[in-house]
């Protein structure tokens, strides 16, 4: 297996090399891809929420925001500091220090999910064993902080909201926690690491796309619902709850909402991509062109076109399933509450099981094709 | 002490302090809501504990069951619940706290006591880390077959419990009529249909 470009040992080696201890240069080390992907995540929202706005406008056949740098590309950043510099508001009977936790509480897990996502062989801040595991369970820490800032604003709008939203990401939790260990199954590791090896090697022909197009669409519509995205943005139906558990909130506690829908959105799009879309993975296999050209796996310069290649086709399909799930909010409509429950229990959750079973079933008729 | 021995030193400390802290508010507080964000975070430090401890799996578990679902239900419980209620105030009301002190302080030394007084097998083993997940689900289909097959039969009978209480429009003692028809309906009472054409009331 080619083992692909490892930042990590060029750069513990390179300082030993200057006279730096190894356990010195490997706490060096470590704070550099966190950075990496905190800035990733943020420059993120800048990319989404611009995209969101001129997709919106090329919907509703509007220009869209084209003042604030080039094309408006910098439109985010005028939002950002106006959030900033708005007055932070606590309401006069509302708890103070729930209030202020809450939307703390919805960001970091969200953030903290970004450990797993690779973007190439060594490209990931950990593998760690649990890997899509650990996503689901920081998933599911969100609906405490909707409850809390939902209680914590003392307005019957937000208390609601905050329940929907916790009621509809509990709900959805199950069908996608169902999708993923279908995956699970076929390539016997919850490492995301190995989930996207398991997909290599046919090009766009290994994709588990192909292997779980159920599994697919139960995966997207859950993950939808849990970043409350149209059609199901229910927590925060404008006609019904004013805003849901966002009613009470100014300046930059609501900013921090905002960034956390943004960035739970791209983290889902990247989390699709690598459980279905073959991750890093160019659709021609690349060690298979290269393989054509008589060049070997271990060149150097080949390995960084890869590495490079990898990071950009990762982004790509992310993005492109963040443009998919923009054009479904500004052409759908909202779904009812009871609508959206029983959706979610009475059609995904038994086509999640049956999905389950039958790869189960095919894995054990067809080794070959399943992973065995 | 090398880097890796320190931090985890600290992260004990800190998650040690948050565990207790957090333990003693959920015990100690008036409010229920606070005490029930507490449990949440009591049970995200103790998730931390078993990351100290080599365990992955149970820690991805431990925030998915007991932060995610049965924290989430607590306080789903609180606020669904909506009892208005003055408290009055008792008399000699530090009377009972004092004995549920007492009664907590001795059996905490007791476990303490039993705790230290054990000699423990210590396995000298390497954790396994992260092929946890595959131990563990050998152990679940061998040797664990037993009580893991009760626990699904224990979920599946509250699964049953629950929508049993779910359906509250059951009506058990009405006279069975016509038992021919009736065996194709669900047991519900019927509902009437929401008129679709507006009344006058409404339009004014």
């Amino acid at each position: 297996m080619n083992q692909g470009i490892d930042l990590q040992g060029s750069f513990v080696n390179a300082l030993v090399d200057l006279g730096i201890p190894a356990g010195a240069a490997k706490a060096l080390w470590l704070p550099l891809p966190m950075v990496v992907i905190l800035v990733g995540a943020t420059v993120s929202i800048f990319v989404t929420v611009w995209l969101e706005r001129k997709i919106s406008a090329a919907a509703q056949q509007r220009i869209g925001p084209e003042f604030a740098g080039p094309l408006g590309s910098l439109q985010a950043a005028a939002d950002g500091i106006k959030l900033i510099f708005k007055e932070d508001i606590t309401p006069a009977k509302a708890d103070p220090l729930l209030f202020t936790l809450g939307p703390a509480i919805v960001v970091i897990p969200v953030f903290l999910s970004y450990l797993i996502v690779p973007f190439g062989q060594n490209l990931v801040i950990t593998d760690i064993g649990v890997g899509i595991f650990l996503w689901i369970a920081l998933s599911s820490i969100a609906p405490i902080g909707l409850l809390m800032s939902g209680y914590s604003s003392n307005n019957k709008y937000s208390l609601l909201g905050g329940l929907r939203a916790a009621a509809q990401s509990i709900s959805y939790e199950i069908p996608m926690a169902l999708a993923v260990l279908a995956v699970v199954l076929m390539s016997n590791s919850l490492s995301t690491i190995d989930i996207v090896n398991q997909q290599s090697g046919y090009g766009i022909l290994g994709w588990n796309i192909w292997r779980q197009p159920a599994g697919f669409l139960i995966f997207w519509i859950a993950a939808l619902a849990e970043c409350e995205r149209l059609p199901f943005d229910l927590p925060e139906a404008e006609e019904e709850l004013v805003a849901g558990y966002q009613t009470e909130y100014t300046g930059m506690k609501f900013g921090l909402f905002y960034v956390g829908s943004y960035v739970n959105l791209v983290l889902s799009a990247l989390i699709v991509s690598i459980l279905y879309l073959g991750g890093w993975e160019f659709p021609i296999s690349v060690s298979w062109l290269a393989g054509l050209l008589g060049v070997s796996e271990t060149t150097p310069w080949l390995q960084v076109i890869t590495a490079s290649i990898g990071i950009m086709m990762t982004l790509f399909k992310a993005y492109a399933l963040v443009f998919i799930a923009v054009l479904i909010r500004w052409t759908m409509p909202r779904i009812r509450i009871d609508q959206l429950l029983d959706f979610g229990w009475k059609f995904l959750l038994p086509v999640s099981l049956v999905n389950l079973l039958l790869t189960a079933a095919l894995k054990l008729t067809f080794p070959m094709a399943f992973g065995g | 002490m090398t880097l890796a021995e320190g931090v985890q030193l600290v992260a004990f400390g800190i998650l040690v302090a948050m565990t207790l802290g957090g333990a003693l508010g959920v015990v100690l507080l008036d409010n229920i809501v606070y005490s029930a964000f507490l449990l949440g975070g009591v049970f995200t430090s103790m998730s931390g504990l078993y990351i100290l401890l080599n365990a992955g799996f149970v820690a991805a578990a431990q925030v998915l069951v007991y932060v995610g679902a049965v924290s989430v239900l607590i306080l789903f419980g609180i606020m669904l619940v909506n009892k208005e209620q003055a408290f009055v105030p008792m008399k000699r009301a530090w009377l009972g706290k004092a004995a549920t002190a007492g009664v907590c302080v001795g059996l905490f030394a007791l476990l303490a006591a039993s705790t230290l007084n054990t000699p423990w097998a210590i396995s000298g083993e390497v954790p396994t880390g992260d092929m946890a997940t595959v131990a563990i689900g050998i152990h679940f289909f061998t040797d664990y077959l037993l009580p893991f097959e009760l626990a699904s039969v224990l979920l599946l009978i509250a699964l049953i419990g629950a929508i049993v209480l779910a359906r509250r429009e059951f009506i058990p003692d009405v006279a069975p009529g016509d038992l021919a028809s009736e065996a194709l309906q669900l047991p519900e009472r019927p509902r009437e249909l929401v008129s679709s054409v507006s009344t006058p009331e409404i339009e004014s």
